[in-house]
């Protein structure tokens, strides 16, 4: 019943020494610091990708509004169904994360960080705050970091309280600020006009672990693991029906069929790759990759064993949206209802296929006119069911119950 | 000699999501903003200014985008995200509302992808919006409906609720929310908090549960709210209405017991055109006195009248505040504020309870008016005072919440029965078969009949200073106004910023005070030299800051008077008027009013024979005295916050 | 409430709001801990705390009922949260669900007579590795089955001390 240790594989995170990443980068200048990050072609490991050294380069070229400063957002809301990486990271590796975050303050120009965890993980709380302690206490926080004059910075903690939606880095910063976690218009974006009107980079925990890494070992290294699009290595959240669920280490790139064989889950009806958000991927695609150029994901890696009814699987995952979805917008409010309205009917065997490809054009409105991530992409694991599984799902008696 | 006063820092509350967005961009593009961007959209090339909105652009040269959430007052929200466009480039549609332009551009306004969305998310509106147009407030007036005839919706694709999800809040006297009619666009959220300050309404719950509520669900009538109906007349549905009394008004009128006089108020007769399809700041005050008596008032009397009277009492109020100020040096509240407003009133007796002793105590012109006609009128008339029933059209919600409060009968009686809003009585005119535009003209009744032009400009912000003004300073200085201000138009507090100070020096002062007021002030003397300083808000947002600085000691705790109007424009853009509202219409119905004030022939209330005529027979100890007190002034209630 | 109480409460929230600042992103910290020491936020304190943040007492009621784990009618001391999401239901959350209702006689989303015990639905647990998982407050469990519900509910009753458990038997 007491949670065990999630690790299933060695981690390069183990091989980092705390603090060696961080005096390499203060060995830099700031602009050699984003070059740095920019060589290593590190990505977003949160989910959406987007290269870090490009979002600090926005965020330290931006101006800040008056007087006040910059910041560092850690995002560990991690809140993605299937996803439990950070909560390792974090347990075991605090210091490689407050590192990174403390590497992007040097290289934006911020005084202040925050880092944003989830209320489902507040007992790690003491955990991080006695790693803080340390960390000031030994000189990598507060003035004059490691001997380097005018570098000041800290990090703060602070809760979220069961919000998925909050995860969305827009939203994060509005429930920072005080408000309802309802995730902003973009433009204007956050390395702009971020917490407080500032600029602010928000980053995903293995992101900044990942730039730790990276400092230590050099951004080379870095970018000979994975792919040429997908450089380094990543952390693969894993569940479902596998002997060994867990917390993985592989290079991206990785193909789906070799993923299973290591983790045990070889005979798999389907995989949902991206978690809730992502796509349940079929059998007959279990040679594609997982890389930013095929199948993107936080890592987050759920396995349907050949027993499992997937109509099942798309209505849990529909029913968290609806729960989750912040309310603010029409396509997603109103749109995740009714497609769980419409799982509920294909449940009764009483959906039509002219209605069921009514709600498959919904699922492109959402996509595309959703004000943010959460319902842009909360119709895909019904789509992708739907277009992979329709024989499964189609004509139900109440024997397929 | 008029100074601006800053309006401060942005004190907007609304998240970050839904405030103006700053438009940001690299440094070196900063320095374009101001300079002009070309964007494409549907292939025509329009210049527009950085930062401009997609929505704005498509505007200037004439392309349509849908809106709902979007309100030209408000600050941005893009959440019904029916404006989405594709912008070339962009993996999703984006909303046009909430994307500011900061390089060129390519816009297509309506691709398939595009009109299936809009579609898309109409239908999803509908299938949780219960509620038939035919019997709908909003009928012929709802933004959703429009843009369900604009996109040809002919069935209920995502099926449609057969039952009401919630019960309908009827316990206010002013405003009446029906959510089963709410799309969730949060114009009234943004609206009562950042235009108005009160924070009634907000968003509550997650998901498909969210709603717009009120702090624990509580009624209306239960929490703080200021009746000003400005959320109504920002909603694009048939969510919020007022609280609607003219079958009441049709029962009295069929009574042939009763003798039922209406008072009409300026601004009402400015926009009520609307309702009838004529343009913005069409007046129809004449034709609308045909229109009453044809629907069978007894009598129809001009609200200028009582805006006369008022300032003649709060003008010596003022005087005499003044005088025990500077010359008796006893305690006085100073500034003085303006209380004909009942959306202010109620907005200070819950939030600054303690600056109740600044407010005049006159009542507004509504209830004076409503005091004299069942008094003095009822007397002269030889009428049973309970035989009459008074009907007051007025631009506000928030009258009906006055013309109930238990103080306002001083008589006896209730100064005023029922206050219709100009959307009820355009309905009530409809519904008797007439179309108000054609009646022919004709005047008011008497003996009500005299009005001046001071009373006309009530209706706009600054009007009621304006007209205090025109009689104070004649008579203090004992001088034409017209000497002092071309044409007795004070300026400097007119227009439309949302806070105006103006200081007037006293130069020179009349050797004789009036025989009128000289029972309350003996002599002008001691303001000879003396500086008047004086401000005008309205919007109870900008109510806010005004007391705030007074609070701090600020410039505006040096005023001796303060005109405050909780509606943004005044009257002419209160909860009762015409729906929809902009800046351009508000604009447009007070240029109809300061109009009427130029073709009046008397234009200070001072002049106003009838009013003269009343305190000569009728109000005999003069303006404040113990008549007058128990009439045409009030007294307040310290409400509070605190919500039980 | 009583006027002493409501006066204590009242100091006390100045107190919060003086420790996590004067300010609208001091709402969240604020808010958190009322919730930690009380289980949940009253009608008195979500007015206090606006009246001391300078917001309105409808947006703080707003910001409560937007997030799972803040509450504003009042939650038992020991909010047990099963996940059900889809990993923890892959694994059999349905089966400890059941159990839990039936150790507690109430159904998700009450809180027991004795205002001891509330039972709640969460999203992903981020235990996915482990589950079906649920949380006690902040303590977590994993790996649940039907037949541990039983003890992790005497395991709270436990906390509360001999005293309490007798009056839980009664
Ligand atoms: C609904 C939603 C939930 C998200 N949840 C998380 C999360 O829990 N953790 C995270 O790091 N990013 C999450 N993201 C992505 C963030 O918005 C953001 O892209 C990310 O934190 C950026 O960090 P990265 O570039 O380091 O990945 C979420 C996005 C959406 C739309
Ligand atoms: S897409 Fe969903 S979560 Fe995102 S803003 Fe819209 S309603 Fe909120
Ligand atoms: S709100 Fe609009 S769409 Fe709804 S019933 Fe009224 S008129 Fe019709
Ligand atoms: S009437 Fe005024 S105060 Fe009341 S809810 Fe509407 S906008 Fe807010
Ligand atoms: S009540 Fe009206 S203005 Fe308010 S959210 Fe609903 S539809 Fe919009
Ligand atoms: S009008 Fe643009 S999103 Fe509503």
């Amino acid at each position: 019943m007491q949670p065990s240790d999630s690790r299933k594989t060695p981690l390069t995170f183990d091989t980092i020494e705390p603090g060696s990443g961080l005096a390499a980068a203060l060995a830099k200048s700031r602009a050699d610091i984003i070059g740095e990050v920019s060589a290593s072609n590190l990505k977003g490991r949160g989910g959406a990708g987007f290269p870090t050294g490009t979002k600090w380069n926005l965020a330290a070229a931006a101006r800040v509004h008056g007087e006040a400063a910059k910041y560092v957002i850690c995002n560990a809301d991690e809140g993605e169904p299937g996803t439990f990486k950070d909560r390792v990271l974090l347990t075991a590796y605090a210091d490689l994360v407050f590192e990174g975050m403390t590497i992007a303050a040097r290289a934006i120009g911020a005084t202040r960080g925050l880092l944003y965890l989830r209320g489902e993980y507040v007992y790690l709380r003491p955990h991080l705050e006695a790693v803080l302690d340390r960390r000031r206490k030994a000189g990598q926080l507060g003035a004059d970091i490691l001997g380097t004059p005018g570098f000041e910075f800290d990090i703060e903690i602070r809760m979220g309280a069961g919000a998925y939606v909050c995860g969305e880095e827009t939203a994060l910063i509005e429930s920072l600020e005080g408000h309802r976690g309802e995730p902003r218009n973009r433009p204007p974006f956050p390395v702009n006009t971020g917490f407080m009107g500032q600029p602010t980079v928000v980053n995903n925990v293995e992101t900044l672990a990942s730039v730790t890494a990276i400092f230590a070992k050099g951004a080379a290294w870095f970018r000979g693991i994975g792919t040429e699009k997908s450089s380094g290595f990543k952390l693969f959240s894993v569940s479902g029906d596998c002997d060994a669920p867990g917390v993985y280490e592989f290079p991206l790139g990785i193909t789906i069929a070799e993923l299973l064989e290591r983790v045990g889950g070889t005979g798999a009806k389907a995989v949902q790759v991206g978690g809730a958000s992502g796509q349940a991927v079929p059998a007959s695609q279990f040679g594609r990759r997982i890389a930013f150029e095929d199948l993107a994901t936080g890592g987050s890696i759920i396995v349907f064993g050949p027993g499992r009814d997937m109509l099942h699987v798309a209505k849990n995952f529909m029913e968290f949206f609806v729960e989750e979805s912040c309310g603010q917008c029409t396509p997603c409010r109103a749109g995740n209802a009714k497609l769980l309205e419409g799982i509920e009917r294909l449940e009764r065997g009483a959906c039509s296929s002219a209605y069921l490809n009514e709600l498959v054009r919904l699922c492109e409105t959402m996509q595309v006119a959703s004000k943010c991530g959460l319902g842009q992409s909360s119709p895909n694991a019904f789509l992708s069911i739907v277009t992979n599984f329709q024989d499964e799902i189609l004509g139900r008696t109440p024997a397929d119950r | 000699m008029s100074g601006e006063v800053k309006a401060g820092q942005d004190t907007s509350r609304a998240p970050s999501s839904q405030r103006i967005q700053q438009v940001a961009a690299p440094p070196d593009v900063l320095q374009m903003i101001g300079g002009q961007i070309t964007v494409t959209i549907d292939g025509t090339d329009v210049k527009v200014p950085m930062g401009t909105t997609v929505l704005e652009a498509a505007r200037q040269i004439g392309i349509r985008i849908p809106t709902l959430c979007h309100h030209p007052d408000l600050c941005v929200a893009g959440v019904c995200r029916i404006c989405v466009v594709e912008v070339e480039g962009q993996r999703t549609l984006q909303a046009a509302c909430a994307y500011p332009i900061t390089g060129s551009l390519k816009v297509k306004t309506h691709t398939r992808k595009v009109r299936q969305a809009r579609r898309h998310i109409l239908d999803l509106l509908l299938s949780t919006h219960y509620g038939e147009c035919y019997s709908c407030k909003r009928n012929n007036n709802c933004e959703l409906q429009s843009l369900a005839k604009e996109y040809g919706v002919d069935f209920y694709r995502f099926g449609h609720v057969t039952e009401s999800q919630y019960p309908k809040d009827e316990s206010s006297y002013s405003v009446i929310r029906d959510m089963d009619k709410c799309i969730l666009c949060r114009r009234c959220v943004r609206t009562c908090i950042d235009v108005q300050e009160v924070g009634t309404l907000e968003a509550v719950g997650r998901s498909n549960r969210t709603r717009i509520s009120t702090f624990l669900d509580k009624p209306l009538a239960g929490v703080v709210c200021i009746n000003c109906g400005q959320c109504i007349n920002r909603c694009p549905t048939g969510a919020l209405h007022a609280n609607d009394t003219s079958d009441e008004v049709w029962r009295a009128i069929d009574d042939p017991t009763k003798h039922v006089v209406i008072q009409t108020a300026p601004s009402p007769r400015a926009g009520i055109g609307e309702c009838f399809g004529c343009e913005p700041g069409t007046p129809l005050t004449f034709q609308l006195n045909t229109a009453l008596r044809l629907c069978g008032f007894d009598k129809v009397f001009d609200t200028n009248f009582s805006a006369d009277l008022t300032i003649i009492e709060e003008g010596t109020e003022l005087l005499g505040r003044l005088y025990r100020a500077l010359v008796k040096q006893e305690p006085a509240a100073f500034p003085q504020f303006t209380s004909c407003s009942p959306g202010w009133v109620k907005y200070l007796e819950h939030f600054y309870p303690e600056y109740i002793p600044n407010l005049s105590s006159a009542k507004s012109p509504q209830q004076m008016f409503g005091a004299v006609i069942k008094t003095y009128y009822a007397k002269t008339h030889n009428i049973d005072p309970k035989d009459i029933v008074t009907v007051a059209l007025m631009p506000c919600s928030a009258k009906k919440f006055e013309c109930n409060r238990p103080e306002m009968a001083g008589s006896g009686f209730k100064d005023v029965d029922y206050g219709l809003t100009t959307r009820e009585l355009a309905q009530m005119i409809m519904e008797a078969g007439i179309h108000l535009p054609d009646m022919p003209k004709s005047g008011f009744d008497d003996p009500f009949g005299d009005r001046t032009g001071s009373g006309v400009i009530f209706g706009a912000t600054g009007g009621v200073m304006e007209a205090a003004l025109r009689t104070v300073l004649e008579l203090v200085t004992g001088r034409k106004v017209e000497k002092l201000f071309e044409h007795a138009n004070i300026v400097p507090v007119r227009g439309f910023d949302g806070v105006r100070y103006v200081e007037l020096p006293i130069t020179q002062v009349a050797d004789e005070v009036p025989a009128l007021i000289r029972h309350v002030i003996p002599t002008f003397e001691f303001l000879k030299g003396a500086t008047l300083k004086l401000a005008v808000a309205h919007g109870t947002a900008n109510a806010h800051k005004v007391l705030e600085d007074i609070k701090a000691g600020g410039k505006l705790s040096e005023c001796h008077f303060i005109e405050f109007m909780a509606c943004p424009g005044g009257c002419i853009g209160g909860g009762g008027q015409p729906i929809p509202t902009s800046p351009e219409i508000r604009a447009a119905r007070a240029r109809a009013i300061y109009a009427e004030d130029m073709e009046s022939d008397v234009r200070k209330s001072h002049e106003n024979p009838a009013v003269a005529r009343l305190y000569s027979e009728f109000f005999t100890d003069g303006p404040c005295g113990h008549l007058a007190h128990e009439l045409l002034h009030t007294h307040y209630t310290a409400r509070g916050k605190h919500i039980g | 409430m009583l006027v002493s109480q409501q006066q204590k409460l009242q100091e006390e929230i100045r107190a919060l709001v003086a420790r996590h600042g004067r300010t609208r992103a001091a709402l969240m910290p604020v808010l958190q801990e009322l919730q930690e020491k009380y289980a949940s936020i009253t009608d008195f304190a979500m007015q206090v705390v606006a009246d001391e943040l300078g917001i309105h007492p409808s947006e703080v009621y707003g910001v409560v009922s937007f997030y799972a784990f803040l509450h504003h009618e009042p939650k038992g001391r020991f909010q047990i949260r099963l996940c059900q999401t889809i990993s923890c239901d892959l694994a059999g959350k349905a089966r400890v669900a059941k159990q839990l209702e039936n150790e507690l006689g109430i159904a998700f989303g009450e809180t027991t007579p004795d205002g001891r015990f509330s039972l709640e639905w969460a999203s992903c647990l981020g235990m996915c590795d482990q589950g079906p998982a649920l949380l006690v407050n902040d303590r977590v469990y994993t790996r649940v089955t039907a037949e541990q519900a039983h003890r992790i509910i005497e395991e709270c009753r436990s906390v509360f001390g001999a005293h309490a458990t007798q009056a839980a038997h009664a």
